[in-house]
């Protein structure tokens, strides 16, 4: 099977895989916070899956994401393994951070996963010093940076744009614009309809797409990370979507417009991609295969993580520094 | 051997890990051709270039960022902070990111990262150009802190600063930046943790910080003429705090002053003196002293002498000290 544009619909097959995984997950973590399985609060992307899954699988391996807290679906996107995540979201010693992360810091360096951060848009200017570091040491490596609406009324996102212009440094910037900063919706929080005008403020071609089109958020990633490996500099790719879910596990309530939820759910990104692949060519079959093998993989994670043990009590005060020499990235 | 400043010192040991070290960058502000805000980093640009030497846009946080992004991905950066008052606009990076992420993320990120800021607490450049905000960091854990007090420990410490894989914080002092003292050719370092006694003493021992160290050892020469012996320490850097070596000055002398310009309220004396209250109270002939800055903004100008220790504050304390009786 041979779909256009050169995508074989196997390997969409296996991203559809991907983002059915991500919605399984996020459903299970909502699930176990509500069992008290999972502490502090955790904070489901359901609804987002496409804008990540699309990004990273215009990526190599040995390429470089970073996230925010919102992020359980940019790790697995990025090929970190859900049971090391799971494990994680419950803070058990097998965790991806051996427990003390928990699902707002989730990281797998082994998978060019630099992490997800708990403080908003603190993780941009990183993701800048990242794309810098591949600059200079000249490793045909890019980074994508994965934040929000809230983030981009942040200085450091400003900061980052003008810096990062101004370096021509391979970032990707991905802004996950699903309307809420917990409960602010964008109509109280942002200047201009659309974030991408910011970037162009400061030389950075910009696109603003929508976000639960996976083809269409593959594609423009691509062209991105093409164009920031020759060397072009950074780039902007603003994914509207919408956050079905409360902010986090946690938050005292529901604050979208109901009405607009039903409207955005029924642009699902899960069945409208699977609608595309099956004008591709795939089979109900192919992607029901795939459904039940998601689910069944995010049903191991949750078994492996909840009979894990938890860290040992001593254990907090283990790894403040860093000792020796640092490990290199892979 | 040779005698050079601390600013010297500093862009010695600097310049010899950016030849050893290819993979070490400098970002900040007025760092290229003008050489540093204090001129530390003079002749670096020259040499290095302006991919290493990275001259760049006002944004503490951001730089602080980009350095911990530098860190975290086979690199290691130095940023300098123009003033420590500056330190203020990029406090998550350094404290929420630079301090934790190794810690939160099980130890598969390290960062490499020397924050350069230097206090500029004696030259009346007013409230928001004149602070000393080392406690803050001391309260943070992850964080190394380093605050040399001539050139000799400024160079061993940098040297150590930037073979650590973890954030440090490198505090320096404007005031001290022209003091001359010998600094060997060969290479040392000097470790983190461990106290450097500059003065040895009988009667009472006196914990300088930065900017304190010279009105110190001033007092003491002031003082040994009256009969009284005293004992400075520097303690060079503050996280880790060498609690014992501290300690075993108190133990000898049985009093202890401690001298900073910091804010009094909560500042690193107060830390200082409830770890000797645990360590050695029975070895107390008096309180512990506090000379400190004044608990005020530090006003612009002549005012600004007002606020902070100096020779005359730190002597007259050490004598109505002595004249404590001992307490047992």
């Amino acid at each position: 099977m041979i779909a256009a544009a050169g995508r074989s619909v196997e390997k969409l097959v296996s991203l559809y895989h991907r983002m059915v995984m991500i919605r399984a997950f996020e459903e299970k973590a909502i699930e176990l916070f509500g069992k008290g399985l999972i502490t502090g609060s955790t904070h489901p992307c359901i609804g987002q899956e496409a804008i990540v899954v699309g990004a990273c699988s215009a990526v190599e391996p040995s390429d470089l994401v970073l996230a925010t807290y919102r992020g359980h679906g940019a790790a697995i996107a990025k090929g970190c393994d859900p049971k090391f995540l799971m494990a994680e979201l419950l803070t058990r010693v097998t965790g991806c951070c051996k427990g003390r992360g928990g699902s707002m810091h989730l990281c797998d360096k082994e998978k060019g996963f630099l992490g997800t951060n708990a403080i908003v848009a603190a993780h941009i200017p990183i993701a800048g010093g990242v794309a810098l570091s591949c600059k200079l040491r000249t490793s045909a490596q890019v980074v994508l940076c994965f934040f929000g609406d809230g983030a981009a009324c942040e200085g450091e996102f400003f900061e980052t744009l003008n810096l990062s212009g101004l370096w021509k440094v391979p970032l990707i910037f991905i802004c996950e614009n699903n309307g809420y900063a917990i409960s602010v919706p964008t109509a109280l929080s942002q200047a201009t309809p659309d974030i991408a005008d910011r970037a162009r403020g400061f030389g950075i071609p910009a696109v603003s797409i929508d976000g639960n089109d996976f083809l269409e958020v593959q594609a423009k990633a691509g062209d991105a990370v093409a164009r920031a490996r020759q060397g072009h500099g950074p780039f902007m790719i603003e994914c509207k979507t919408v956050r079905w879910e409360r902010h986090s596990a946690f938050s005292a309530g529901r604050y979208e417009n109901p009405e607009e939820a039903q409207r955005w759910k029924k642009v699902d990104p899960i069945p409208r991609f699977a609608h595309h692949l099956l004008e591709m060519g795939a089979t109900a079959e192919h992607l029901s295969t795939a459904e039940v093998a998601a689910r069944a993989v995010i049903d191991e994670a949750v078994e492996f993580a909840i009979n894990s043990p938890l860290p040992e009590p001593r254990s907090v005060y283990d790894g403040i520094f860093a000792e020796g020499q640092r490990a290199e990235l892979p | 051997m040779p005698v050079v400043t601390m600013r010297e010192a500093i862009n010695q040991a600097i310049c010899e890990e950016m030849r050893s070290q290819p993979n070490l960058v400098l970002l900040g502000q007025d760092i290229g051709a003008y050489g540093g805000t204090f001129g530390v980093y003079r002749g670096l640009f020259e040499e290095f270039g302006p991919e290493r030497v990275r001259d760049g846009p006002l944004c503490e946080s951001a730089t602080v960022g980009f350095g911990i992004g530098l860190a975290i991905s086979g690199m290691r950066a130095v940023v300098e902070l123009e003033f420590m008052d500056f330190a203020t606009v990029a406090m998550d990076q350094i404290v929420n990111q630079a301090a934790k992420l190794h810690y939160f993320m099980g130890g598969q990120l390290s960062v490499p990262l020397v924050i350069r800021t230097p206090i500029v607490s004696r030259m009346g450049m007013g409230p928001q150009h004149s602070q000393s905000f080392e406690a803050w960091f001391m309260h943070v854990p992850g964080l190394k802190i380093a605050i040399p007090s001539n050139a000799f420990a400024a160079k061993g410490l940098m040297k150590t600063a930037l073979r650590d894989p973890n954030p440090v914080l490198f505090i320096e002092n404007v005031k001290l930046y022209g003091a001359k003292a010998e600094v060997p050719d060969e290479e040392y370092l000097i470790p983190f943790g461990k106290v450097r006694v500059l003065r040895p003493g009988k009667h009472v021992s006196v914990v300088a910080i930065s900017g304190a160290v010279p009105d110190a050892l001033a007092a003491a020469e002031q003082l040994q003429a009256e009969g009284i012996s005293v004992e400075i320490i520097d303690p060079c850097s503050l996280s880790p705090l060498d609690t014992a070596g501290l300690a075993e000055s108190l133990r000898k002398t049985g009093r202890m002053v401690i001298a900073h310009d910091a804010y009094r309220t909560c500042g690193v004396a107060a830390e200082i003196s409830q770890r000797m209250m645990e360590e050695a109270f029975d070895y107390l002939n008096a309180p512990i002293v506090r000379v400190t800055g004044l608990d005020v903004p530090v006003p612009s100008g002549h005012l600004h002498t007002q606020v902070v220790p100096d020779e005359e504050k730190i002597a007259q304390t050490i004598r109505q000290l002595m004249n404590r009786g001992d307490l047992r």
